[in-house]
């Protein structure tokens, strides 16, 4: 079950009508190493962790990555809602334009749609919590890039926040590993024997 | 949207942002006391606020988690992916412009 609160996690700020920057920000909704990866991933590999700790970060990271999605849609809508169709041509924005209008659509920079693909539920909770690491770390890399190529300072300052988050959530993907090695009594070596 | 009524969401807004954060952090440090205490402390504060926000502009939260008054209010507007909250004064294109 999932209450929708009618409000955004973070004060999302748009500062300009910027569709080149839409174009660009939009892989945060829908490409590789975006939101909706984010979320669906965590949301589905909760169902196989061995504990209550590790079920809890990955529905409660989970949960937050979907307010997340949020945010960037919310940052893409206001970035061209007002903007024209020379706008939207001059921005380059004209291929998702005859597609989509200015509806939100899930796919990345170059208009390529998202797929289960990008994710992974492995069964193995090891594995498991090693790819989300890595997804936490693709998407700070990602924000930063966004960073980067934004002109809109308003814009910047959610990037710049959504990126933190990133952070946090990486060291609690990280305490959960710890935590799992723990709970297997495994020790963890990171070569292999000859 | 005025702007007391964005001030008084923003400051919600930032009261469950400290519970979500250490929600996160006592997934992981179940046995930290202090983090706990200032859960629950936030928990009391966000509580009080939502209580004094709704009551005045409305739920929330729907799915019985928030009392409407009639008529059903959730179909309200602004959604909040139409709450800009860009306030640079030089900015008309943000539809909103911080008062000094």
């Amino acid at each position: 079950m999932w209450i929708y609160e009618k409000k955004l996690e973070y004060p999302a700020k748009i500062c300009t009508t910027n569709p080149k920057l839409a174009k660009v920000v939009i892989t945060q909704y829908g490409g590789p190493d975006g939101e909706l990866a984010a979320s669906l991933r965590y949301l589905t590999q909760r169902y196989t962790m061995p504990t209550g700790r590790s079920k809890a970060v990955l529905n409660d990271i989970g949960t937050e990555e979907l307010a997340h999605m949020e945010i960037v849609a919310t940052l893409v809508y206001n970035l061209t809602k007002d903007a024209s169709v020379r706008d939207i041509k001059a921005a380059g924005m004209d291929g998702y334009y005859a597609d989509h209008d200015k509806a939100l659509y899930f796919v990345n920079g170059d208009g390529v749609p998202w797929t289960a693909a990008y994710i992974q539920s492995k069964g193995d909770p090891i594995a498991d919590m090693h790819e989300n690491l890595a997804a936490e770390e693709k998407a700070r890399a990602t924000y930063e890039y966004l960073i980067q190529l934004s002109d809109d300072p308003g814009v910047t300052e959610t990037l710049a926040w959504l990126r933190q988050r990133e952070i946090v959530h990486y060291q609690r993907f990280g305490e959960t590993l710890e935590h799992l090695y723990d709970y297997y009594g495994k020790d963890h070596y990171f070569f292999m024997g000859s | 949207m005025k702007d007391t009524q964005k001030e008084k969401l923003t400051k919600l807004m930032a009261e469950e942002f400290t519970a979500i954060e250490l929600n996160l952090y006592l997934d992981t440090h179940p046995q930290d006391k202090r983090a706990l205490e200032l859960y629950n402390q936030t928990v009391d504060r966000l509580y009080a606020l939502l209580e004094e926000y709704e009551r005045q502009y409305g739920p929330l939260s729907n799915f019985g988690l928030s009392p409407s008054s009639y008529p059903w209010q959730w179909i309200e507007e602004p959604w909040p992916w139409e709450m800009n909250f860009c306030d640079r004064e030089d900015n008309e294109q943000c539809g909103y412009t911080k008062k000094s």
